[in-house]
């Protein structure tokens, strides 16, 4: 749940927009997203969601704007401006991210002990038995069998895996985590299991998320607020409710009438 | 006062039926203050939910303002608050009951109804229990039996998930409550209940608006009664 004690956002996004030759992929996106907040960008495929994720996880430079981020020091700072070295910090630190496609966000052939303890490592922790046992309890968090800590992400169902790759962002305790399209390609039964343990982790982490989804009933579920985009133009923007109950925008109000129940 | 509606209306634009537009509700002015229970009048349709949404920030006033005094002294203009300043004004401040239970998958009865008592951040253990022994004497008033406790409520009957949605909202006394058709499908039984926690309610100073389809329980809990019609649109 957001606080309002800090004065500043933990990120600011103004005026981001990306061009790939004359097609406009997204145009004069702003945001400001605070510590706790989770906030849904919906919106059909090519509608610039997912190049307005990438553009605000430092993963693709976006033409025009400015992406800033809240450092432990209380400064906003860019995170286009800092070295590659600073990038890669937030990148494994401050920061995650978690992929549709669980394959993309795991390392497939090490154990899932391995993959969870990664990060950690790269943060300086050697110690074996230490890093097993944060191991085995984030395993524990997300549901996943200790007795298949030694087993690689491989021979993991869906579900597991997309658990295992959560469990593998979350270690570090960021304070930001992005996330596409997490829930989409697993039953509907394992998407709920995800979806109740992603909304028990965020409140319980205080993770500030944006999450790309199509589904209107995920961000129903997970966020407080959302923004709607079309054609790479953000649309409307508001609380979850408020979007879906009382929607503004013709695009909007095309996507939650042509839902059932979201 | 808690809560103060000035020159607000509402007018829907649906723009995939030829742009066709429904003023609601025309220039309401309104407030309600502490200790006071006012039930909101009129012939369905009339824009009485639309009202209570309107004070909830579910809806968006399409002009004028709505002005909400908060559990922290501060008072809030809903119209042009921030979604975190919105959040945080239904966390502390104002509580909606509406007729329906939106269901979270695999959390059962009894913290659905916790829920709202547990900070976030903070959920530590003990917290946690205090939070379920309020829920479950919240459930054993509402006559939810044991049994169903520990259950995810997406199977319960109507009235069930009417009682937990009560309960839920209900469990943390915020100074301000919005209730729409509450006791829609309860038994007298729990229709009894639900009017003593109203009127609990009010007797702890919370502002309480409400819709009650059941001219008993409104004449039972209304400290004062307004006809929404009078908010009627002329064209």
């Amino acid at each position: 749940m957001p606080t309002l004690d800090n004065p500043l956002p933990l990120l600011r996004v103004r005026g981001v927009g990306k061009r790939y030759g004359d097609r406009v992929a997204l145009e004069d996106a702003s945001f400001e997203l605070w510590p706790g907040e989770v906030m849904a960008v919906v919106g059909e495929s090519g509608s610039g969601k997912t190049t307005l994720l990438n553009a605000i996880a430092a993963r693709n430079r976006p033409d025009v704007g400015q992406v800033e981020f809240l450092g432990r020091d209380g400064q906003l700072q860019d995170i286009y401006t800092m070295s590659q070295a600073q990038q890669r910090l937030l990148g494994r630190t401050d920061w995650g991210f978690v992929h549709q496609n669980a394959a993309d966000g795991l390392r497939m052939d090490v154990s899932a002990g391995a993959n969870v303890g990664e990060r950690l490592m790269g943060l300086g922790e050697r110690h074996y038995g230490q890093l097993r046992s944060t191991a085995q309890e984030w395993l524990a968090r997300v549901e996943i069998d200790a007795a298949r800590i030694d087993d690689t992400p491989r021979t993991f169902s869906g579900g597991m895996r997309q658990r295992l790759q959560i469990a593998r962002n979350l270690v570090t305790s960021p304070r930001l985590v992005f996330m596409d399209e997490p829930t989409s390609g697993l039953d509907v039964s394992v998407q709920a299991r995800l979806l109740d343990m992603l909304r028990q982790l965020t409140r319980q982490m205080q993770l500030a998320v944006v999450i790309v989804t199509h589904d209107l009933a995920v961000a129903r579920l997970l966020a407080h607020r959302m923004m709607v985009m079309q054609r790479g133009c953000v649309v409307e923007a508001g609380l979850t409710d408020q979007v879906l109950d009382d929607p503004q925008h013709p695009y909007t109000q095309l996507l939650v009438s042509s839902v059932l129940q979201p | 006062m808690m809560l103060q509606m000035k020159q607000v209306s509402k007018r829907f634009t649906l723009h995939h039926q030829n742009g066709a537009e429904l003023q609601v509700l025309n220039q309401v002015d309104m407030s309600v203050s502490a200790g006071e229970c006012v039930v909101l009048d009129g012939p369905s349709g009339m824009g009485k939910s639309t009202l209570l949404k309107l004070m909830y920030a579910n809806y968006r006033a399409t002009s004028g303002q709505i002005e909400v005094q908060q559990a922290d002294g501060r008072l809030l203009e809903l119209t042009q608050a921030s979604p975190r300043e919105l959040v945080r004004m239904r966390r502390d401040t104002m509580g909606y009951v509406s007729q329906f239970l939106r269901v979270i998958p695999r959390v059962s009865a009894l913290d659905v109804v916790a829920e709202p008592l547990i900070e976030d951040g903070a959920e530590q253990a003990p917290a946690i229990e205090a939070a379920r022994e309020q829920a479950r004497a919240w459930l054993t008033r509402l006559r939810i039996p044991e049994g169903l406790w520990h259950l995810p409520p997406a199977t319960f009957s109507g009235g069930e998930q009417q009682r937990i949605n009560i309960a839920r909202n209900m469990i943390k006394p915020r100074p301000i409550l919005l209730l729409d058709e509450p006791t829609a499908s309860l038994d007298a039984a729990n229709t009894q209940t639900v009017i003593d926690l109203i009127q609990e309610a009010v007797a702890r100073g919370a502002a309480l608006v409400g819709i009650f389809h059941d001219a008993h329980v409104g004449a039972a809990v209304a400290t004062r009664r307004l006809d929404v019609a009078q908010f009627r649109s002329s064209t």
